[in-house]
C-alpha cells in the first residue's frame, strides 16, 4: 500500500507525527481564541475597576486568614499525626489499630463533609453555639490532615536506617529518647519536601472552609471571592481570589522542586 | 570472682529457625574473647542477646552477676554499662562527630555539656581521630567513622566491649588502623568480646577464643590451641578457608 511510508526510518515517522500534532494544536488554538468575544470575557471576568476595589482587603483579610487556617491547620495536623505515626509504629497492638482505623476512616470521608460536620453538625448535636471564629475550621482542617500526615511522618520515620535506633539504644537510650534525639531530627529532614507538599495541597484546601459560616474577619479566599461574585454580579473577584492562590503556592512549589532535585542529587 | 558476661545454654530462634541451639561459655573481667565461625553460624545474633538487642528464646546471661534475661531487668541500665561497636559504624548522621560522642552522655547519664565534650574529646583523642571533632560522620573514611564509633561507646564508660566484625565493612588499606585502636584497648585491660574474621587480630590479641557453627560453640580454648592445633575437623576446614581467603 503505502510504501513511501514504510521505506521511512523509525526517526522519521516520529518526526513526521510530532508536525502533525503541533499543527492540530495551533489550528485548535487559533480557532478557540477566534472564537471568544474577548470584550465580554474581559467584562465579566477581569474588569479594572472590580480588580482595583479588591486591594488592599484581599490580601490584608482574606489571604491573611486562607494562611492562618492553613498554618493552624498545619500545627494541629502534623502534631495528631505524629501522635498516629508513632502509635501506628508502637509495640502495641491496641494502639495500632486505634491509629490505623482513625487514619482509613478520616481519609475515606471528603474532606468537605468533615468540614460541614464539625462546624454544622456537631454544635447542633451537643447543643452548643460556637462562636464563628476560626476554631470549627482549623479544627476540622487539623483532624483531618493529622490523618494524611500520620502516613507521611511514619513514611520518614522507617526511612531512617534501622542502624541508627539499635546504636542509640546500645547506648543506653530509652525508646522515646532515641526517637526525639536520634531517629526524628533525621526523619524530618527526610520529611521537609513530602510535607512542604501537603502544606500547599493544605493551603489550597483551606477553601472548603467557605462552607461554613464565616464572619467578614474570618473570611479565606474563596469565600471572599463567592462573595464578591454575589455582591457585584460579576466574576473579577473570583478569579483575583486563583490569582492570589497562585501567588502564595508557586513560590513554594519551586521550593519542593528545588528540594527534591537537590535530594535525589545527594543520593 | 564473678565474669563479666556468663552465658548458659542461651537458645534463641527466628521462627522455626534455631540459630542458637545451646550456647555456654563465660567472658572473665579483662579478657579479651574472640569469636570466630562462618557466616550464619549466629555469632551477630550472639552478641546481640548480650546486650538485649535481640530478645533470648531460652537460657540465661550474666552480666557481672546480674541475669539480664529476667524480665524484670532495665535494659537500658544494662546496656549502658555493655558498649558495642557495629560492622556498619551507625553514626548519628545529622549530628557532628563531638555531638556523636556525647549526645548519650547528657540525655543518659544527665552530664553536662561541658564534661560530656571533655570526656567525648579525650576518647576522639585516645581512637587518633580528635581532629575531627566538628565533621559531620559522612566526610569521614570509613576507618574514621569507625573509631568514632568506638570512641562513642567508650564515651559511656562501660565495663566491656562488643564487637561485630568491626572491620569487615572496611577497605582493606584501612582495616589495620581500626585493628590497631582495638589492640591499645585491649591493652588498657579492656574486657573484650570481638566476633572478627581477622585471624591474625585474634592470635595476637585474644586470651581464648571461640569457634561458632551452626548455633553451638564448638571449641573453645587459647589462641594457640584454637588456631593453630584445634581439636575438630569443622574448625580445621574452616582455619584453611579463612587463610586461603587471605
Ligand atoms: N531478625 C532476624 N530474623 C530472621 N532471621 C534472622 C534474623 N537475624 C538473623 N537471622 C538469621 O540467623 C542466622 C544467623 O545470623 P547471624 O547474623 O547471627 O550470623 P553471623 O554468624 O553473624 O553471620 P555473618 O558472619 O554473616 O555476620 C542467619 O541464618 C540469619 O539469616
Ligand atoms: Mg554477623
Amino acid at each position: 500500500m503505502l510504501n513511501w511510508w514504510r521505506e521511512l526510518s523509525k526517526r522519521r515517522r516520529v518526526r513526521f507525527w510530532r508536525g502533525v500534532s503541533y499543527v492540530v494544536f495551533v489550528v485548535l488554538t487559533a480557532a478557540f481564541l477566534l472564537a471568544v468575544d474577548w470584550a465580554r470575557v474581559v467584562d465579566t471576568m477581569f474588569r479594572p475597576e472590580i480588580v482595583a476595589d479588591q486591594f488592599p482587603d484581599i490580601l490584608l483579610i482574606a489571604a491573611k486568614n486562607t494562611i492562618i487556617y492553613t498554618i493552624l491547620g498545619f500545627i494541629g495536623g502534623l502534631a495528631l499525626g505524629l501522635v498516629l505515626a508513632l502509635m501506628r509504629l508502637s509495640q502495641s497492638r491496641p494502639f495500632r489499630w486505634a491509629a490505623a482505623t482513625y487514619i482509613d476512616v478520616v481519609r475515606g470521608i471528603p474532606l468537605l463533609v468533615w468540614i460541614l460536620l464539625i462546624g454544622l453538625g456537631v454544635p447542633i448535636a451537643l447543643g452548643i453555639r460556637v462562636p464563628t471564629t476560626f476554631g470549627p475550621g482549623a479544627l476540622a482542617l487539623s483532624l483531618v490532615m493529622g490523618a494524611y500526615m500520620a502516613e507521611t511522618i511514619r513514611a520518614g520515620i522507617e526511612a531512617v536506617d534501622r542502624g541508627q535506633m539499635e546504636a542509640a539504644r546500645s547506648l543506653g537510650m530509652s525508646y522515646s529518647k532515641a526517637m526525639i534525639w536520634i531517629i526524628l531530627p533525621q526523619a524530618f529532614r527526610l520529611m521537609i519536601p513530602p510535607l512542604t507538599n501537603e502544606f500547599i495541597l493544605l493551603l489550597k484546601d483551606t477553601s472548603l472552609v467557605s462552607a461554613i459560616g464565616v464572619t467578614v474577619t474570618t473570611k479565606e479566599l474563596t469565600r471572599w471571592g463567592r462573595d464578591g461574585v454575589i455582591h457585584s454580579a460579576n466574576a473579577t473577584p473570583l478569579v483575583v481570589a486563583g490569582l492570589v492562590y497562585l501567588l502564595l503556592t508557586i513560590p513554594m512549589t519551586r521550593f519542593v522542586s528545588r528540594l527534591e532535585k537537590k535530594a535525589a542529587r545527594s543520593r | 570472682m564473678t565474669s563479666a558476661i556468663e552465658i548458659k545454654d542461651l537458645h534463641k530462634s527466628f521462627g522455626d529457625l534455631e540459630v542458637l541451639r545451646g550456647i555456654d561459655f563465660q567472658v572473665a573481667v579483662g579478657e579479651v574473647v574472640c569469636v570466630i565461625g562462618p557466616s550464619g553460624s549466629g555469632k551477630s545474633t550472639l552478641l546481640r542477646c548480650v546486650n538485649r538487642l535481640e530478645e533470648p528464646t531460652s537460657g540465661t546471661i550474666l552480666i557481672e552477676g546480674e541475669d539480664i534475661t529476667d524480665p524484670d531487668t532495665d535494659t537500658d541500665a544494662v546496656r549502658r554499662r555493655i558498649g558495642i561497636v557495629f560492622q556498619r559504624f551507625n553514626l548519628f548522621n545529622h549530628l557532628s562527630v563531638l555531638e556523636n560522642v556525647t549526645i548519650a552522655q547528657r540525655k543518659v547519664l544527665g552530664r553536662s555539656k561541658a564534661e560530656a565534650n571533655e570526656i567525648g574529646l579525650a576518647n576522639l583523642e585516645r581512637m587518633g581521630v580528635v581532629e575531627k571533632a566538628g565533621e559531620f560522620p559522612r566526610r569521614l573514611s570509613g576507618g574514621q567513622q569507625q573509631r568514632v564509633a568506638i570512641a562513642r561507646a567508650l564515651s559511656m564508660e562501660p565495663d566491656m566491649m562488643l564487637f561485630d566484625e568491626a572491620t569487615s565493612a572496611l577497605d582493606p588499606e584501612l582495616v589495620g588502623e581500626v585493628l590497631g585502636a582495638m589492640r591499645t584497648l585491649a591493652e588498657e585491660g579492656m574486657t573484650m568480646l570481638v566476633v572478627t574474621h581477622e585471624i591474625g587480630f585474634a592470635k595476637g590479641v585474644a586470651d581464648r577464643v571461640v569457634f561458632m557453627d551452626e548455633g553451638v560453640v564448638v571449641e573453645d580454648g587459647p589462641p594457640s590451641r584454637v588456631l593453630v592445633d584445634p581439636e575438630h575437623e569443622r574448625t580445621r576446614t574452616f582455619l584453611r578457608m579463612v587463610l586461603e581467603g587471605e
